[in-house]
């Protein structure tokens, strides 16, 4: 598996294609309808996440080691962030996920729709990411 | 009369603003207003010249600053056609007025008493008669609402009884737009003895307001939803429904002798108002009413009406667009949602057009789920809004659906 950092520097190439912020979100948007289904069974009050405007539901388990992240939410936009967050977070143990420190964000350049307000709970959606590593490391 | 919405937008200097390289649409004014340039002159020139603590001091400024402040209530008693301007109470805003009533109604209430909300108050017109039922054991009754958005009246006809101690109702739902039926609901409590408490947060631009008239014994609302500041807002009460209330806060200003024995207070309004308040607010919100006067109420709310008729037909030729609140009585906010598309979504994308609107709950979460969505996005107009920006909001939403679906 590829390091935390490896994946976020070809996040950040990928949008350093676009020439503009329609690309981007458009491209957001494609990640969001992509992001394979949650299983239904983990859509449920427990996994979600409090503090954004539209629902997310984050499921984490761990395998041989390292955790696996599947998630959901009724806000396109909002699915294709967690997109990202799963691609750069998922499939890495529990200590390099709590470790990890995610610059691609402000990197992209779409920092006003990934931007830590209230409203997007991208900083909610990270945290528990983080509690969920910490909380399955053992 | 016509307004010339040309001049009334000089003289809001954010409207010259760019977000994202493109012209400012500010369509977001349900949640608050812009403010006209006499309002933030009055505020500038507050703490340029006058600064000084009102009620106190026997020099110069404190003189001038308190004579500004009593102005401005003044202002306020006329603006509502209160009966004295001790009626009227300078708060942080309507949600402050409406806890300083609900907390002094936890102690009037008892087991047995019934507290009459609607099913679209906002969450400052809901929490705090949550907590006044919490701790004196009242009971909150819920007027259900209609499809269209209108308050159920003859469920509230059937709800209401002699153990009715209080209803309170918004005047104007800020996620619907409907103007609810204010004088009825008034008039029945009346009879059986109950108070009311309305909450104008919307309303103080739309309608006429003469409290000897509609007879309320309470009536809140803000200053930065009517052009004015935010962090100052007013309670208005009838003199004697003031004086039924316990005091709220404690401090400097709301007394008369303080002594370790016994403790007295002053009377109204200085009763309700512990501590410094919100000066330069308070004299700017005299600005605000000076501000609205001068365009007329009437014709702010016809011109708002044209806005909202031109949007509501150009909103519903998209497809899959439902529209929440159609009540003939409504002002200009048009809550809506696209089908298959979460108006997150939508606002997003359409911030990047430079058009601002709410997307969310509104702070009126039993009513989403009245209508079971997660929230709408919701446009809502001010007397500065045109036809073109209404254009190029359109357009940016069929745009955002484009990209979207
Ligand atoms: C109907 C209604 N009531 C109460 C409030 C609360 O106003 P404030 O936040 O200024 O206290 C609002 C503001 O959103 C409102 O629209």
């Amino acid at each position: 598996m590829k390091s935390i950092d490896i994946i976020q520097n070809e996040i950040i190439d990928d949008f350093n294609m676009f020439d503009d912020w329609i690309q981007k979100y458009e491209y957001l948007i494609e990640l969001g309808k992509d992001l394979p289904l949650l299983n239904s069974a983990y859509k449920i009050e427990d996994n979600l996440i409090k503090g954004c405007q539209s629902q997310v539901w984050l499921h984490a388990e761990k395998k041989n080691d390292t955790i696996i992240f599947t998630a959901d939410s009724d806000a396109i936009m909002t699915k294709g962030i967690i997109a990202l967050l799963i691609r750069v977070l998922s499939h890495h143990s529990p200590q390099e996920i709590a470790e990890s420190k995610l610059n691609f964000i402000a990197e992209i350049g779409i920092t006003d729709q990934l931007s830590p307000t209230r409203a997007n709970g991208l900083v909610s959606m990270i945290k528990q990411m983080k509690i969920y590593a910490v909380a399955l490391n053992n | 009369m016509m307004l010339n919405i040309e001049n009334i937008r000089a003289q809001f200097p954010i409207l010259a603003q760019q977000i994202h390289g493109k012209n400012l649409v500010y369509l977001d004014n349900g949640a608050t207003t812009q403010k006209p340039i006499s309002v933030i002159n009055a505020i500038t020139n507050y703490y340029k010249n006058e600064n000084s603590n009102v009620h106190r001091g026997v020099h110069f400024l404190s003189g001038l600053a308190t004579k500004k402040l009593e102005k401005t209530r003044n202002a306020v008693k006329k603006f509502i056609g209160a009966r004295y301007n001790h009626e009227i109470i300078f708060t942080k805003g309507a949600t402050d007025s409406i806890n300083l009533v609900a907390n002094g109604y936890s102690t009037l209430l008892k087991k047995g008493d019934e507290i009459i909300i609607s099913e679209l108050e906002h969450h400052s017109n809901i929490v705090p008669w949550q907590i006044c039922c919490e701790n004196c054991g009242a009971s909150l009754k819920i007027i259900p609402i209609k499809d269209n958005g209108e308050l159920d009246m003859d469920c509230f006809y059937n709800m209401i009884s002699k153990n009715t101690k209080i209803v309170a109702i918004s005047h104007i739902s800020n996620t619907l737009g409907t103007v609810n039926p204010v004088e009825k609901i008034i008039s029945k409590a009346h009879e059986l003895g109950a108070k009311v408490l309305i909450d104008g947060a919307q309303a103080t631009t739309h309608v006429n307001l003469n409290m000897i008239d509609l007879d309320a014994d309470y009536y809140v609302f803000s200053a930065h939803k009517m052009y004015g500041p935010t962090g100052v807002g007013v309670l208005y009460g009838k003199e004697e429904a003031l004086n039924s209330l316990p005091v709220y806060q404690g401090g400097g200003e709301m007394i008369k002798d303080v002594s370790f024995k016994k403790t007295t207070y002053a009377p109204l309004p200085h009763k309700f108002e512990a501590g410094t308040p919100n000066i330069a607010g308070i004299i700017a919100l005299n600005e605000a009413i000076t501000f609205v006067l001068k365009l007329g109420i009437e014709n702010i709310y016809n011109y708002e009406r044209e806005l909202l008729e031109y949007a509501t037909n150009e909103i519903l030729k998209i497809k899959g667009v439902v529209i929440y609140g159609n009540s003939k009585n409504k002002t200009g906010i048009i809550s809506f949602n696209i089908d298959g598309i979460h108006p997150y979504d939508i606002g997003v994308i359409i911030d990047k057009f430079g058009v601002a609107i709410r997307t969310g709950h509104h702070c009126t979460q039993p009513l989403m789920e009245r209508f079971k969505i997660p929230g709408t996005a919701r446009i809502s107009f001010a007397v500065y809004n045109t036809i073109e920006e209404i254009n190029i909001c359109i357009e940016a939403i069929k745009k955002a659906k484009s990209m979207l679906v």
